[in-house]
């Protein structure tokens, strides 16, 4: 298991490599399909993202609703590819990591190998097990998007895995190939 | 007639969510138990073990097994001799899924299609409807992730393909669908009647107990060799590669138009969601 803390950068990143197991600590923000349209529409306009973007590590979370005392409900990953359309241009002014599940497009990867950032990918599911590395949440923008605003998450030893590396080499592609009898 | 008061009907169902969401069945629990024997992949037996560790904080803790609670799907089959008091159906039903995903803190997922404003309360449901012989009600309520559903494909094949074309699709479907659909999943599927009757077929497979086969010979061999292909593809527990991605196809047949040979495939995360009472 290696141990990675945000922000991250190009040289923390650089050494991992598909199907490597990682723990992260430290802050992340969470946005998905709305809050990235958002985000992009913002760069569009020359304006000022609502959260530094520099070695950032976005994960694809929409959580359900903190019970009472709870931090955050529950909190797992959602199916990364529609995020797909903005994701490069995330990459190019500094966002170094992405946590989410399934399969990315090419110009996504390829993204990746150009400002060496990587793509990580939670348990798709394992959202109460998950919401225990979250140590804190605060609101950073959208409110009004509900589940889908932007947050900032403490997160302790978040585990997570290697998808694509800084070398294009994809997980799903490698560990497929290796059962696939048919 | 038998009088069936709304109220009743609303309870039933604000229970039926948050239970859904929050307590896996014994035989989804059984199947990850069986998946964890059966894998040979390290990274794929992880997956396994986590499952059991976070259906187990689930159903200890009531908090949703993931976060997604889903579009709340509801099969009702209305026995003909029952009359339903107090109000609209349609209108208790929805206010059953409001209090539940309000008081079970469930996240509300349902939005307009082009502003994608929230409507906030989950609603409205998906109501499928039976009238059926008796005096008696039976709901049914299934919430369904995104991540699963947007899987889903209704085919018009034609006839000529057969059942060769049915089960080529059914695999390619599952191989496209990767790890989208959060595997171990469970494939639902229906042939033949319309396309929309497929649709609704498909995924009430799906509500089947995990594993247990169609009673018709011919469909139990067809699910049988279609959860070999697709295991055999190697994609595995979260499409990280190993023998179990699929934990089960259910298959359902309906008779077609000579014209057509419908396929409607419904793919079910591994947490397969699904209460059921009789009032």
């Amino acid at each position: 298991m290696k141990k990675l803390t945000t922000p991250l950068t190009g040289e923390s990143v650089s050494g991992l490599r598909a199907g490597d197991m990682v723990s992260i600590s430290g802050v992340v923000y969470t946005a998905r399909d709305a809050a990235h349209k958002r985000l992009v529409d913002l760069l569009d306009a020359g304006k000022p993202l609502p959260f530094d973007m520099q070695g950032a590590v976005i994960y694809y979370v929409g959580p359900s609703p903190a019970k009472p005392g709870a931090v955050i409900g529950s909190a797992g990953p959602t199916t990364s590819y529609r995020m797909d359309a903005y994701a490069p241009r995330l990459m190019e002014i500094g966002m170094k990591g992405m946590i989410g599940k399934g399969k990315r497009a090419k110009d996504v990867v390829d993204a990746m190998v150009k400002h060496k950032a990587v793509y990580f990918a939670a348990i798709g599911g394992a959202a109460a097990l998950i919401a225990r590395s979250i140590k804190s949440v605060e609101l950073v923008a959208y409110e009004d998007l509900g589940p889908e605003a932007v947050r900032r998450l403490v997160v302790e030893d978040f585990q997570v895995m290697v998808i694509n590396d800084v070398t294009g080499a994809d997980l799903y592609e490698i560990g497929q190939a290796k059962y696939k009898t048919a | 007639m038998r009088q069936i008061d709304c109220k009743d009907i609303t309870e039933a169902v604000a229970r039926m969510c948050m239970d859904a969401n929050t307590d896996l069945g014994s035989d989804v629990v059984a199947a990850f138990k069986a998946g964890l024997e059966k894998e040979a992949s390290p990274v794929g037996k992880a997956v396994f073990k986590a499952l059991l560790t976070n259906a187990d904080i689930a159903r200890t803790e009531k908090v949703p097994m993931c976060q997604d609670t889903g579009f709340t799907v509801i099969f009702a089959e209305i026995g003909q001799d029952v009359h339903i008091d107090g109000g609209s159906f349609t209108e208790a039903v929805n206010a059953g899924v409001r209090k539940g995903y309000e008081q079970g803190f469930l996240r509300k997922s349902i939005c307009d299609p082009f502003t994608r404003a929230n409507t906030k309360d989950n609603t409205p449901a998906v109501i499928i409807t039976d009238i059926v012989e008796g005096d008696k009600l039976k709901l049914t309520v299934a919430p369904k992730g995104g991540g699963s559903e947007n899987m889903s494909r209704v085919m018009m094949l034609t006839p000529s393909g057969g059942k060769k074309a049915v089960m080529d699709y059914i695999v390619q479907r599952c191989q496209e669908a990767g790890s989208n659909p959060c595997p171990p999943v469970i494939v639902g599927a229906c042939i033949g009647g319309t396309p929309e009757k497929a649709a609704i077929l498909a995924k009430k497979a799906l509500l089947r107990k995990i594993g247990a086969v169609n009673p018709d010979p011919e469909l139990a061999e067809m699910e049988k060799e279609l959860l070999t292909r697709i295991n055999n593809l190697g994609m595995g527990p979260q499409g990280l590669g190993g023998l179990v991605y699929a934990m089960a196809v259910h298959l359902e047949k309906h008779p077609c138009h000579i014209a057509s040979l419908p396929l409607a495939v419904n793919i079910c995360c591994h947490a397969s969601r699904h209460k059921e009472v009789t009032l």
